[in-house]
């Protein structure tokens, strides 16, 4: 980057003639992400264009290169992206696992047909992409896993299950660990793309103690997966899977900013109106940790964008950031009292601060529970015996 | 900007580490100088090295001799002063009275920096009145007299008062105890008559001195900045040293951390090391996220001051709430996880607990901080 303030007038300009006012608003619920794919269905003419114009610019993806669909931004011209549309409060263009999770690791794993490929798709918003790891029998200790492709010579077929797919029902295609050696624990597992429309998937949404959620269980009968849609090498995925979990665990994290790092005891006054001073004491040591929390994100992204920081770090941030947000809807609780409690009234929006709180239990558990990155950060950071 | 340190910080920081592992240890400083009951508390010597190193002008203005660097780099030379408690007047005297003397004229500036550049003076803050930290209030008093001042008051917690060669004072020339307006900052030399100061020994062993101002005659040179204008000098100087608390307290947290986790990888019990335990394992991995997390909130404020932003005083605030919490859970589980051994004098550990509650309370506990957090966020 040769001017930053130049880059940073343009960028100003662009968003100024391009994003839509309607798409400067909060996001306020689901039907307000744009997740792309094929039967996404646009909420309204602003969202479709806000998509457009980004994609023709390789905004979605303002890090990836130019010849996958990126802008090919350094990471100080990606930072300025970021704050400038932060600047005016602008909605993601684009909100999908296939940039957040597959996208890193197909950059790092795939070849270069592929990442030309599924990483064009991915940035023009076409195919939207769910992630099978899970099993019913294989949580915490997901490398048990059991779901087996077996060697046809120019194709595997899978049989199995996973559990807690987000959005598998949605989804177009399915990045997927899949056990494809039962004699080796940990290389005995590889890393597969495939069509969700294959022959033999079906899906089954959970119900949640929140209520309807986008989790799902995915079912495998007799799925034909074509050789060429291995990812790295046979036998290897759980490298990649690895790899992978990190920047899901960054995702959760919510260290790429959103209301993860927001305050919340001007607000919660202003709306509740916080008499208890035991109360207001919590929300005040609440936004010390938010804004400590928040400079930590900062801090750990902009490490990142530079490969200084340690490659375990998003597991601490997975951990404390996933803490730090079950706390806030406690607070929030707290503070909203008995109106807080009501389900499915209009007032209450169809009970969000009660399912939004009841949801946030879960922060901790996907993507790696709080005590298994506790484990990681003993064993990786601080390398302590045994762990 | 980057939340990491440049390359000039990052070589800041490395001879810093440096030169404070061997000329600042515990042993060679803290422990000397509180076993011989030296009325300072500190070693002049140090000091001196300190101002060959460059330290002690960091924030002191190239026009004026010094480096004319910013709170990061103050930050980088007292995270290390934490992580070997190494005792010293540099936050009082080079970052909080030079914070102050930038603001005053060039004859008070010509008269107090030389020395502390070249080491040979150390100067105290006179801010606190009674045991907890409440600048808000400040019933010190400046009358006008002949062509000067008269003091009257009592000041608390006065660190290394009695070793130092000029006190920074707030007092109130107008209006009453709890107002905004109407204070003054004045430089007053040790030896004025009418100031009297009892110094004793706090449990980090650092001193401090109780101050009485009995009618101390200054002439109007002393005064730091303008009449009555002196709140916003105070306030810059209380955020410098606030910021800088915090990141001496970010140091002294790891440092405990340091310790502790390698104690976890030598101590055996029940045929194991004590380190392969989970219940241990969880707790440290939980406080070095705690740690990390006071370090991004300190640089970000450091940042924020050194670019004069209006965000600065949130997020020193935040700052120091997060350090005060972070060191402390770092120096309470050092002492449990060391067991036994962690509560005797002749271990260190301990010694990390006593100066992690001195800096705790140094301009505002976590608790002032977490409250003017909610205030400055408007509830």
């Amino acid at each position: 980057m040769s001017d930053p303030d130049a880059f940073r007038g343009e960028l100003r300009a662009w968003l100024e003639a391009n994003c839509p006012p309607e798409m400067r608003q909060p996001v306020r619920d689901e039907d307000d992400v744009c997740w792309g794919g094929r039967n996404f269905k646009f909420k309204n003419p602003a969202q479709k264009a806000w998509l457009e114009a980004c994609v023709a610019k390789g905004y979605t993806v303002p890090d990836w290169p130019v010849a996958y669909g990126g802008a090919g931004m350094t990471p100080a011209e990606a930072k300025i992206w970021r704050e400038e549309m932060q600047r005016i409060g602008a909605r993601p263009p684009l909100s999908s696992f296939g940039i957040w999770m597959l996208g890193p690791a197909l950059l790092k794993f795939g070849t270069e047909e592929q990442k030309v490929h599924y990483l064009g798709q991915v940035a023009r918003g076409e195919i939207r992409w769910c992630q099978g790891y899970s099993e019913p029998g294989s949580g915490s200790d997901l490398v048990s896993l059991q779901t087996f492709g077996e060697d046809k010579g120019d194709h595997w077929v899978v049989n199995g299950q996973k559990i807690w797919t987000s959005y598998a029902d949605k989804a177009d295609w399915i990045f997927c660990l899949v056990r494809t050696d039962k004699a080796n624990k940990y290389q005995g597992i590889s890393f597969l793309l495939f069509d969700m429309a294959s022959p033999g998937v079906s899906t089954k949404p959970i119900l949640l103690i929140s209520g309807n959620s986008p989790f799902c269980e995915t079912f495998f009968d007799n799925v034909s997966v074509p050789k060429e849609q291995l990812v790295g090498e046979l036998n290897r995925g759980w490298d990649v899977a690895k790899y992978l979990l990190g920047h899901e665990r960054e995702m959760i994290s919510g260290a790429g900013g959103g209301d993860r790092m927001n305050t919340i005891g001007a607000i919660l006054s202003r709306n509740s109106g916080v008499e208890d001073p035991l109360l207001r004491a919590e929300l005040a040591m609440f936004d010390v940790d938010a804004l400590a929390y928040g400079a930590m994100g900062e801090k750990f992204l902009d490490e990142v964008k530079v490969g200084k920081g340690h490659p375990a770090g998003s597991n601490m941030m997975k951990y404390a950031g996933t803490e730090l947000n079950k706390r806030r809807h406690e607070l929030v609780m707290a503070a909203g009292g008995s109106a807080a409690l009501e389900w499915d009234s209009a007032a209450s929006n169809g009970g969000g601060r009660a399912r939004g709180w009841l949801r946030t239990k879960a922060n901790s558990i996907e993507g790696g529970t709080s005590e298994v990155m506790l484990n990681v950060i003993a064993k990786r950071i601080l390398d302590l015996p045994g762990a | 900007m980057p939340l990491y340190h440049n390359d000039d910080q990052a070589m800041l920081a490395d001879s810093a580490r440096g030169f404070m592992a061997d000329e600042g240890a515990i042993a060679k400083q803290l422990r000397h100088f509180r076993d011989i009951n030296c009325k300072d508390g500190f070693g002049h010597a140090l000091w001196g090295q300190f101002a060959e190193m460059g330290f002690t002008g960091i924030l002191v203005s190239e026009a004026d001799g010094g480096l004319g660097m910013g709170h990061v780099e103050a930050g980088i030379v007292l995270e290390e002063i934490g992580r070997n408690l190494t005792p010293s007047p540099f936050l009082t005297s080079s970052v909080m009275a030079a914070t102050a003397l930038s603001a005053g004229g060039d004859e008070l500036r010509g008269r107090y920096l030389p020395g502390l550049l070249d080491g040979s003076s150390v100067y105290a803050v006179a801010i606190d009145e009674g045991p907890k930290h409440r600048p808000e209030r400040i019933k010190t008093t400046a009358t006008s007299a002949g062509n000067g001042f008269k003091l009257s008051g009592t000041k608390a917690f006065v660190v290394q008062g009695a070793s130092a060669d000029m006190l920074v004072v707030a007092a109130r020339t107008a209006g009453s105890d709890d107002d905004d307006a109407g204070i003054t900052l004045f430089a007053v030399p040790r030896d004025a008559s009418g100031l009297s100061l009892d110094s004793v020994r706090l449990v980090d062993s650092a001193m401090a001195a109780h101050v009485k101002l009995d009618n101390v005659q200054l002439d109007a040179d002393a005064v730091i900045g303008e009449v009555d204008g002196g709140r916003a000098v105070l306030n810059k100087m209380l955020s410098a040293g606030r910021i800088g608390a915090a990141a001496e307290s970010v140091g002294v947290g790891m440092g405990a951390f340091d310790m502790t986790t390698t104690y976890l990888k030598q101590r055996k019990q029940f045929g194991k090391l004590i380190g392969e335990f989970q219940s241990l394992q969880h707790r440290a991995a939980h406080l070095y996220s705690e740690l990390e997390i006071a370090r991004a909130a300190v640089i970000k404020a450091q940042q924020l001051l050194d670019g004069g932003s209006d965000k600065a005083d949130l997020m020193v605030s935040v700052a120091k709430a997060k350090a005060g919490q972070a060191a402390g859970l770092a120096v309470k589980e050092g002492v449990q996880m060391h067991g036994g051994i962690g509560m005797t004098d002749e271990y260190d550990i301990g010694l990390y607990m006593k100066r992690d509650r001195a800096l705790a309370e140094f301009m505002g506990d976590q608790y002032y901080h977490a409250q003017r957090v909610a205030e400055l966020s408007g509830y």
